[in-house]
């Protein structure tokens, strides 16, 4: 399809987006990550029955921890996508893209010693 | 098991803000299995704090770990050769193992991350609720195996208040009358004619009127 999604996404393949759990979405921006997207299958079509939705909850959880400990929980979104929607996925990573530039770097990156460039991270099953 | 729930990050936030070394130790044993404190959410509530400290400008050290059980001195001593590299201790244990720890390491500041609620049963995954109040002498054997002080909101020992409605208890719908259940299970049993004899009143002092309570098992001390 040739779609064009920016750069700055690292691409993290995950069996089942059930599997990402709140430690490793916190790890993310411990680790610099100015946004991560987690991105499941649609709901009611996980072929684990309901991962997409555990995720869902988790994200909504690490929103709420991002809020209290001042990164805030725009930093972090759930997407839903089939594998037939590779034009859709490009659309969600522009959109989160602008979100978090609009955002600005992740104060952990920038009180911390680092100087990459705006990175949003992604798990995709 | 004892249940129990994390307290709010912003609480223990208010606790640690001003510190640079905190060790968050969760508890293998009751909080594991209600998810409320095992290592798992050790991990989540060291890295939020980590979070927390550097966007604030000022990275602190946070280490997680969590002990076999926090009620127990054993476990609590393998703690002795780094507590003192923290200025803080948040347990995740119920309040006995928070409490333990600060009695094994008087010196040390111990602040509790989760809510001791009560004993209960696993309804299913992330749902609790209460069986028992620990109250020193089980009537279990009398009602069917349905306990009046746990279930019953007034906990009365001879039927239901007035307040029983429809099964339903009058503190909230939500809640089943105990002694609904109570009456629907000796019918099943064939037991009713329980209800033909009056229970005595309950001698409190085994539960909480009487003080903080111990155990002493002559049998099984050293």
């Amino acid at each position: 399809m040739r779609l064009q999604y920016p750069p700055s996404l690292r691409i993290i393949e995950v069996p089942c987006s059930g599997k990402v759990d709140i430690i490793h979405l916190l790890l993310a921006f411990e680790q610099g990550a100015d946004g991560v997207m987690v991105v499941g299958c649609l709901e009611g079509d996980c072929h684990y029955q309901a991962g997409n939705l555990y995720a869902k909850k988790r994200v909504g959880r690490v929103k709420e921890i991002l809020e209290k400990v001042g990164l805030g929980g725009e930093r972090i979104g759930m997407f839903n996508l089939s594998s037939g929607m590779g034009g859709k996925f490009a659309e969600y990573v522009r959109e989160m893209t602008g979100k978090v530039l609009e955002l600005g770097p992740s104060p952990i990156r920038t009180t911390k010693a680092g100087g990459r460039p705006a990175a949003v991270e992604v798990a995709s099953s | 098991m004892i249940k129990a729930i994390g307290k709010p990050l912003e609480e223990i936030i208010g606790n640690v803000q001003d510190l640079s070394k905190v060790l968050v130790a969760g508890c293998d044993g009751c909080v594991t299995v209600c998810e409320a404190g095992g290592l798992k959410e050790a991990k989540v509530l060291a890295s939020a704090l980590r979070l927390y400290y550097t966007q604030a400008g000022r990275p602190a050290q946070v280490d997680e770990l969590s002990l076999t059980r926090q009620c127990d001195k054993e476990y609590l001593a393998q703690l002795s050769d780094r507590i003192d590299d923290y200025d803080a201790v948040i347990s995740l244990a119920c309040g006995a193992g928070c409490q333990f720890l600060t009695e094994m390491y008087n010196h040390k500041v111990v602040y509790p991350g989760v809510d001791t609620c009560f004993i209960g049963v696993n309804e299913e995954r992330g749902y609790f609720t209460e069986r028992c109040q620990a109250c020193g002498r089980c009537l279990l054997a009398e009602t069917g195996g349905i306990c009046p002080i746990a279930r019953c909101s007034k906990r009365m020992l001879n039927g239901p208040c007035g307040g029983s409605e429809k099964g339903k208890c009058e503190v909230n719908p939500d809640i089943p009358c105990g002694w609904e259940l109570i009456y629907e299970r000796l019918k099943t049993l064939g037991q009713l004619d329980r209800f033909e004899k009056p229970v005595a009143p309950k001698d409190w002092t085994s539960s909480r009127d009487g003080g903080p309570r111990k155990i002493v098992r002559e049998d099984l001390r050293i």
